[in-house]
């Protein structure tokens, strides 16, 4: 089987596009991680050695912005904390590629139809990515997707909106994606080494995918009078799902803490909610579109946006997994899986009859 | 209606339904690598039959571009064959549409990539390296079901049985196109014989050639993909995406 999981937007249709790009992009910052992990590797590190204090060599990694590798020790809360965020991330990406899955048979012209089958292609090639940095710690893939679907571990409550027109496949790219790539731009940071290398190559991806869903919106907002109207109605109903995707405010965070002091995490919520918003605001001038929040202005003693906090309320419902689409999602994945089930079998005895064979040639 | 601008058509017919086909297995393919791998092909036909289409709208003539001709036509007017536009029934009957179609597609693809059209010739010399790889993929997936499991065997052997009576369509003589499909028969029967045998399943003898789709005369399955397909764009006349 051929496994392609390299980034078909960019290389098809990445330059092909009359529109205006978003302001304020973010690759620069990936890629000025992606040389603080070259220099890094360039310095080196040793490894432990036998007797060594193998928790205070962790931290001395750590501090050092050097990363950890899969045969170092780690802390076991360590190895678990990135189990679970990076299977959550995952399953996202495989969870994710239903809502706009949802517009490829309507896509209204051709090359749209093409660029979203990528798009939603990259993102199963994403969630392969994750999984196999996942299994760098210990877990195998296969554990990994059952505890998904016996719903014991979670995906972005994002991907539990409905996707109602097609200009929610444009708001998703600009908005979602846009918050999945200031989420996980300081994730290129992370100690974590193979955590860290993927998210460098996803962010890239998602930068292209954000570029396009905001071109989307672009040619909506400056189309029919329908269409305009389409694509405020999507902003509309995406904003405020969007700010809750950064996660609770930072009083109310779990795990924020010690994820800082690991350098899993580098930024709080409520930092990079800002960080978007302000960042959001350039963009939606630039499309023609409002952002939905009459108490949005520049605060120029905080030289920062006041903005309306997201309903938290709702995202607590969502996560609970009483959100608008919680159980189609999960019933459609457990569907897959389950009728896949005879496939994945055959495939086995195919493997294990082959390999008999060449033993008996061999 | 002139020949080159039918036969463009038909081509770029036949890769759009099985695009849009196989883009309906996107989030359900009994694998995660397997979701990859049917959106590659769907998007390697998709590529085809915009070629095909633009070329089309050229040789007719009428200012029709791709999306004209694939968002604005009904289904009396499309010219693919019955087999792409079936249903996909479950993963053995698309792996053996899959098989048939990669298997027309190759021979097809590799005599128009040295016929007198350059246009013609272009398409074809890039698209029968990408139906390469989709008739790798289809092999791959017959033998595995076929010898795998009983159930799959029972499966596939069922799939293969279900979709060989569009075989014969793909191969009506067309003695004025670029390319006569006639003279690439034997070519496919060896290819695909050989997998089935290989896969330990048994080759059909079909009675039944059902046939249609090159006139415009269809199953009652395309109106619906159609409709499906169409109804964003029908409903902005007009409008650029």
């Amino acid at each position: 089987m051929s496994l392609v999981i390299s980034c078909n937007t960019k290389g098809m249709y990445g330059n092909d596009f009359p529109g205006e790009d978003p302001p304020g992009g973010l690759l620069g910052e990936v890629e000025a991680a992606e040389a603080a992990l070259r220099a890094a590797a360039e310095r080196g590190r040793g490894d432990a050695q036998p007797g060594d204090d193998l928790a205070a060599y962790f931290t001395e990694v750590v501090d050092a912005d050097q990363k950890i590798e899969p045969r170092d020790w780690m802390p076991e809360a360590y190895r678990r904390t990135l189990i679970r965020q990076i299977a959550q991330h995952a399953h996202s990406e495989i969870i994710g590629m239903q809502p706009e899955g949802n517009w490829i048979s309507r896509a209204p012209s051709l090359k749209r139809k093409a660029i979203l089958l990528a798009k939603v292609q990259d993102e199963a090639g994403h969630g392969l990515y994750l999984y196999a940095a996942a299994e760098t710690l210990g877990i195998s893939r296969d554990e990994l997707v059952d505890l998904l679907l016996d719903g014991r571990q979670k995906y972005s409550s994002i991907f539990n909106y409905p996707t109602l027109t097609w200009a929610d496949v444009g708001t998703i790219g600009w908005l979602v994606d846009g918050a999945a790539i200031v989420n996980q731009v300081p994730l290129c940071r992370c100690s974590y080494g193979p955590y860290a290398r993927a998210m460098i190559r996803v962010c890239k991806e998602e930068s292209f995918h954000q570029r396009q869903g905001y071109e989307i919106l672009y040619t909506l907002a400056h189309g029919t009078a329908a269409q305009k109207a389409m694509a405020q109605d999507s902003v509309n109903r995406w904003w405020y799902p969007s700010l809750a995707m950064f996660g609770p405010p930072d009083g109310d965070s779990t795990h924020s803490a010690q994820s800082m002091a690991w350098k899993i995490k580098r930024f709080s919520n409520d930092e990079l909610r800002q960080r978007f918003v302000d960042m959001c605001v350039g963009q939606a001038e630039a499309l023609g579109l409002r952002i939905p929040d009459p108490e949005l202005r520049w605060n120029d003693e905080r030289q920062a946006h006041d903005f309306t906090q997201p309903d938290y309320d709702e995202l607590t419902q969502v996560i609970k997994g009483n959100g608008p689409c919680n159980r189609q999602r999960m019933e459609h994945r457990r569907r897959a899986h389950n009728e896949g089930a005879w496939v994945r079998e055959a495939a086995t005895a195919y493997a294990a009859k082959r390999a008999e064979k060449e033993m008996v040639t061999a | 209606m002139n020949g080159p601008f039918t036969f463009a058509l038909a081509l770029g017919d036949d890769s759009l339904i099985a695009a849009q086909r196989l883009a309906e297995w996107t989030t359900r393919a009994p694998e995660m690598e397997e979701d990859v791998a049917l959106a590659n092909i769907a998007l390697d036909q998709l590529g085809a039959a915009r070629l095909l289409l633009t070329y089309a709208g050229e040789l007719e003539g009428a200012g029709r571009d791709e999306d004209a001709l694939a968002y604005l036509r009904d289904d009396r007017e499309f010219r693919n064959c019955l087999l792409v536009e079936l249903p996909n029934g479950d993963f053995a009957v698309t792996m053996a549409k899959l098989l048939v179609l990669a298997a027309y597609q190759v021979p097809l693809y590799t005599a128009l990539a040295v016929c007198p059209d350059e246009r013609l010739a272009a398409i074809g010399a890039k698209a029968r390296k990408e139906s390469a790889y989709h008739l790798d993929h289809a092999m791959l997936w017959v033998k595995r079901l076929g010898d795998g499991t009983e159930e799959s065997h029972r499966r596939m052997q069922a799939g293969v049985d279900q979709i060989w009576p569009y075989v014969d369509e793909l191969f009506t003589t067309w003695p004025d196109a670029p390319v006569d499909p006639a003279v690439l028969r034997p070519g496919f029967d060896d290819t695909v014989t050989e997998v089935l045998t290989t896969a330990t399943l048994t080759v059909p003898q079909v009675s039944w050639t059902p046939a249609g789709g090159r006139d415009g005369v269809h199953t009652e399955h395309l109106s619906y993909l159609l409709a499906e397909m169409q109804v964003l764009h029908r409903a902005h006349p007009g409008a650029r995406w």
